[in-house]
């Protein structure tokens, strides 16, 4: 019985000094930690180019006017119709800008009218899913609810995405400086086939000008905001996150002054122009006419269609120009 | 020899080997100084370390394969390690003796009566490995080994050596020395409660032992159920585990007092059950172990208040190689080492300054100590046992060669306190910090201006050969010969400045006379201007190595502060983008978080 006892008490013993052992062994580290710890990142969030378009098909229109409806309509149809981009079944994801929790009136952000004309011709295309997403400066449910984006994406059926944290994960822009291992919001990217960005246009200190480009700030995550010692390698490196279906950028109303926050309706003028276009470089090309900018006092712009994210002489596109009812743009 | 004998000498023998690596552990190349000695040793032979930290980490650092050996010895013999090696059980053990000398016979058996709470340990150890599982390692705070090591180095050492010098030449400081130094003594004064109190109410390692010795081959037992009643053995019992009756093997901490004390010898040490029957471990109730449970839920907690992220202490700087503060308290034992070793006494026990959960982690105080940290001193990392600190090289420390892209390590970011800066704030000349800034090329740049001093401005003078004579005496508040004092026909251009070389009475030499029709021209008024040189940080070149903190001369609340901003080892701290660096991931982000399924 005690002998029983004794081989079984070593036996258990040996087991047990043995898994210690082994684990010990399997778990040594005689490296020690590296200095950071390194998750693997992802290269880009994607190309989202609309395939399958007749060559030479018109890239892009400026449409003038002051019914936000209308003129995104009229845009699109001038482009061959939301058909041409959005086909049935796609999942289609709408960047907005809702960087602060300010009414739409303010035009500090993306306006409900447009961010739903453009909601309704993807719906009528045959989308499966409309996504609305940013991540904004103030509060994420504020800043949907008071720019009034939550209410156009209920009335229409789209759905807003809040940038919760899970949704970020680490990119690496390949050749990029300053988007290393940093946070960017992929995960509002999951099955998504067709990306469109809603921009406002707007005065901004710093970047001289917010239109559609400076939007894709709302993709990072993080402390974002340490990349503003470099404004213009920022925005250059966002454009070549990826590359959108289509950019509608809103210049109905443009915010002239005391950008990206304006504050008061002072502060914004009735420029009446919306340009559809499959090129961001060449929408913010528009755009910057509208603030009385030159492409010499925006340097992203021609940073960017350097990296090859679009063209910055818009003209070299042949818009489609519908409507004249507005001067502020010589062609 | 007596068994007891040898537990004697072997006892001696890890105190002194003990006490031998806190005298070592003193950077220098004297040989019995820091130079190979294996000063960690003790701490690595701790399972309770490399349990806690294995399961924190998923991995087991460097020596603490020792720990091995120690549960291997354990599993077939039980705790020798309390009775052996422990130096804090000897020192436990002998105070206990102490104050038990004169105790009558019945007082003693009553001392060493097992008592329900000793199962309270148990709770403990599985409080700390439930806050280990969640990544926050505070076995430290009450493990014996850090426990003694940090209270003998930072507190009992320095009490003795600050009047000897003998293990250093400035006295040792560290803050809250007295903390440690209040719980060191109550550890040892509880012994004249009951002896051995710590080991048999707290010890979470002596616990950990308990369960390991649960299955051993070889253990204390009787060699027959008959016994007189003379309780000799639990008079001397030191694990309060029963001897004389059904024993507790897992409360045995192997002194063999029992065995050499019982006249009958019915007191065996063998490969058999004890004859009065044996219970491997005291009453553990499930309750208990609930109680403990809420360590899973207590790292979360801490975690809610963000001090790893967006609501970190800009003071809190860690020693140069720490890892970022998540994975630094997944490691970290608070043994003290590195406050220890560190030539400059400038690495210090945390209070709350890293909040609750990093009590008496190391932080970095540059008002006190010898300097800064010295660009060319590695020794915190290279004693860390568990590389809560990583063992850096010089090269990795500085930045240089095949860790040239990535820059030197940053401790911080020095920022000029301009209210408070001689230059800035005074019209003093100063310039200690950018003397003293180790940087190549340094980080601490300077802007000259002229300013002219209070009093001093459109003074009437005329001039009288090569001086210039004032019409009243300058009150002697700035010693204007100093060579930083410079002189202007008032409204005069810059250029104009002429360095006062002398002064006798009102009449002022200078370097360069000073015309007639120049001094006419400013209407026979002149300025008294003194020249400063104002300090500016360079942020992409400061490492935040606190010399200029150290030895700046605003000696209370310093003119130039080091702040965490910027440390490498922080993500949310980056604050430059252009400092030669790649670019990294920031606060919202944590490691090995997958985007989620919401679609």
């Amino acid at each position: 019985m005690n002998r029983r006892d004794f081989l079984k008490r070593v036996g258990y013993a040996s087991a047990l000094a043995l898994a210690a052992g082994g684990l010990g062994y399997a778990l040594h580290d005689a490296k020690g930690p590296a200095s950071s710890e390194g998750p693997k990142a992802l290269a880009g969030l994607g190309d989202f180019t609309a395939k399958g378009r007749a060559p030479g098909a018109a890239q892009m229109a400026i449409v003038r006017g002051s019914d936000r409806v209308l003129l995104v309509d009229k845009g699109v149809k001038a482009l061959g119709g939301m058909a041409a981009f959005i086909h049935k079944g796609d999942r289609v994801l709408l960047k907005v800008n809702a960087a602060f929790a300010t009414p739409a009136s303010l035009g500090a952000t993306t306006h409900p009218e447009t961010l739903a004309a453009v909601a309704d011709l993807c719906f009528k295309a045959g989308a499966a899913q409309v996504l609305i997403t940013d991540n904004p400066i103030n509060n994420p449910d504020s800043c949907f609810e008071i720019t009034g984006l939550a209410q156009a994406a209920r009335a229409s059926g789209a759905r807003i995405i809040p940038p919760r944290l899970a949704l970020f994960a680490p990119l690496s822009l390949p050749g990029g400086r300053l988007i290393q291992n940093w946070p960017v919001m992929a995960g509002a990217f999951q099955g998504v086939t067709k990306v469109i960005i809603v921009s406002p246009v707007k005065d901004h200190q710093r970047a001289g000008a917010s239109m559609t480009l400076k939007n894709l700030y709302g993709f990072l995550g993080g402390r974002r905001n340490v990349f503003h010692q470099d404004i213009n390698g920022i925005i250059t490196e966002l454009a070549q996150l990826l590359k959108p279906t289509l950019c509608v950028l809103d210049g109905t109303v443009s915010m002239v002054t005391n950008g990206p926050t304006g504050g008061s309706l002072s502060d914004l003028k009735d420029t009446g122009t919306m340009v559809i276009s499959t090129d961001p470089v060449a929408a913010d090309a528009v755009g910057l006419e509208l603030l009385g900018h030159t492409l010499a006092e925006i340097p992203y712009i021609q940073m960017a269609a350097k990296a090859g994210a679009g063209q910055a002489d818009y003209r070299s596109l042949n818009p489609v120009v519908l409507g004249t009812k507005f001067k502020p743009l010589k062609l | 020899m007596r068994i007891v004998t040898v537990r004697r000498l072997s006892q001696i023998f890890f105190f002194a080997l003990f006490l031998w690596f806190c005298i070592t552990a003193t950077v220098g190349a004297r040989w019995w100084q820091l130079r190979g000695w294996p000063i960690n040793w003790i701490l690595e032979l701790d399972p309770l370390t490399a349990l806690a930290t294995v399961l924190a980490t998923g991995t087991l650092y460097q020596n603490l394969f020792w720990a091995l050996v120690t549960i291997a010895i354990t599993l077939f013999v039980g705790r020798f390690f309390c009775g052996f090696a422990c130096p804090l059980g000897a020192l436990n053990q002998f105070t206990g003796w102490l104050g038990n000398l004169r105790q009558e016979p019945d007082g003693r058996v009553e001392a060493n009566r097992h008592r329900r709470s000793q199962a309270l340990k148990y709770y403990l150890l599985a409080f700390l490995l439930a806050l280990a599982v969640m990544g926050s390692v505070q076995t430290g705070v009450f493990d014996p080994l850090p426990l003694i090591h940090r209270s003998v180095n930072l507190a009992l050492a320095p009490l003795a050596d600050n009047r000897l010098g003998l293990l250093s030449d400035a006295p040792r400081s560290y803050a809250s020395a007295w903390l440690l130094g209040v719980i060191f003594l109550g550890v040892i004064g509880l012994n004249l409660v009951l002896p051995r109190f710590f080991c048999r109410f707290l010890c979470p390692l002596g616990a950990l032992f308990g369960l390991l010795s649960r299955f051993t081959p070889w253990r204390l037992g009787k060699t027959s159920d008959r016994c007189g009643d003379c309780r000799i053995c639990e008079q001397y019992c030191e694990g309060a585990c029963r001897p004389s009756g059904k024993i507790i093997s897992g409360e045995c901490v192997l002194c063999f007092n029992c065995l050499d004390r019982c006249p009958a010898d019915r007191l065996t040490f063998a490969a058999k059950p004890s004859a009065a029957g044996e219970a491997g471990l005291p009453d553990l109730s499930r309750r208990g172990f609930v109680a403990a449970g809420t360590g899973l839920i207590l790292t979360s907690m801490w975690g809610l208040g963000g001090l790893a992220g967006a609501n970190r202490n800009p003071h809190l700087i860690r020693p140069p190689g720490a890892l970022d503060e998540e994975r630094f308290l997944a490691r970290c034992l608070r043994c003290g080492q590195c406050m220890r070793i560190c030539p400059g006494n400038i690495i210090q026990p945390a209070l709350l300054e890293a909040g609750l959960e990093g009590l008496w982690t190391p932080a970095v105080n540059y008002r006190g100590g010898r300097s800064g940290c010295l660009p060319n001193c590695i020794a915190c990392g290279q004693v860390c046992p568990t590389a809560a600190i990583r063992p850096l090289s010089l090269e990795e420390k500085q930045g240089s060669g095949e860790f040239a892209r990535q820059g030197p390590i940053r401790m911080g970011t020095a920022f000029v306190d301009r209210g408070r800066c001689l230059p800035w704030a005074m019209d003093r000349p100063c310039l200690v910090c950018h003397e003293l800034c180790p940087v190549s090329p340094k980080a601490i740049f300077t802007r000259t201006v002229f300013e002219t001093i209070r009093d001093g401005q459109r003074l009437p003078a005329k001039i009288q050969g090569q001086v210039v004579v004032l019409e009243a005496a300058f009150p002697a508040h700035a010693n204007l010969i100093s060579g930083d004092y410079y002189l202007r026909p008032t409204g005069a251009p810059e250029t104009a400045l002429k360095r006062i070389t002398g002064l006798a009475g009102t009449g002022l030499t200078l370097e360069r006379p000073v015309t007639t029709e120049a001094l006419e021209a400013a209407g026979g008024k002149i300025d008294i201007v003194v020249r400063l040189l104002r300090p500016f940080v360079d942020p992409a070149r400061c490492i935040g190595c606190g010399m200029c903190e150290h030895e700046c001369p605003v000696s209370g609340q310093r003119a130039i502060r080091v702040f965490a901003e910027n440390e490498s080892r922080s993500r949310p701290g980056r604050m430059l983008i252009d400092d030669g660096t790649v670019a990294q991931a920031c606060v919202d982000y944590r490691a090995g978080e997958t985007p989620a399924t919401i679609l």
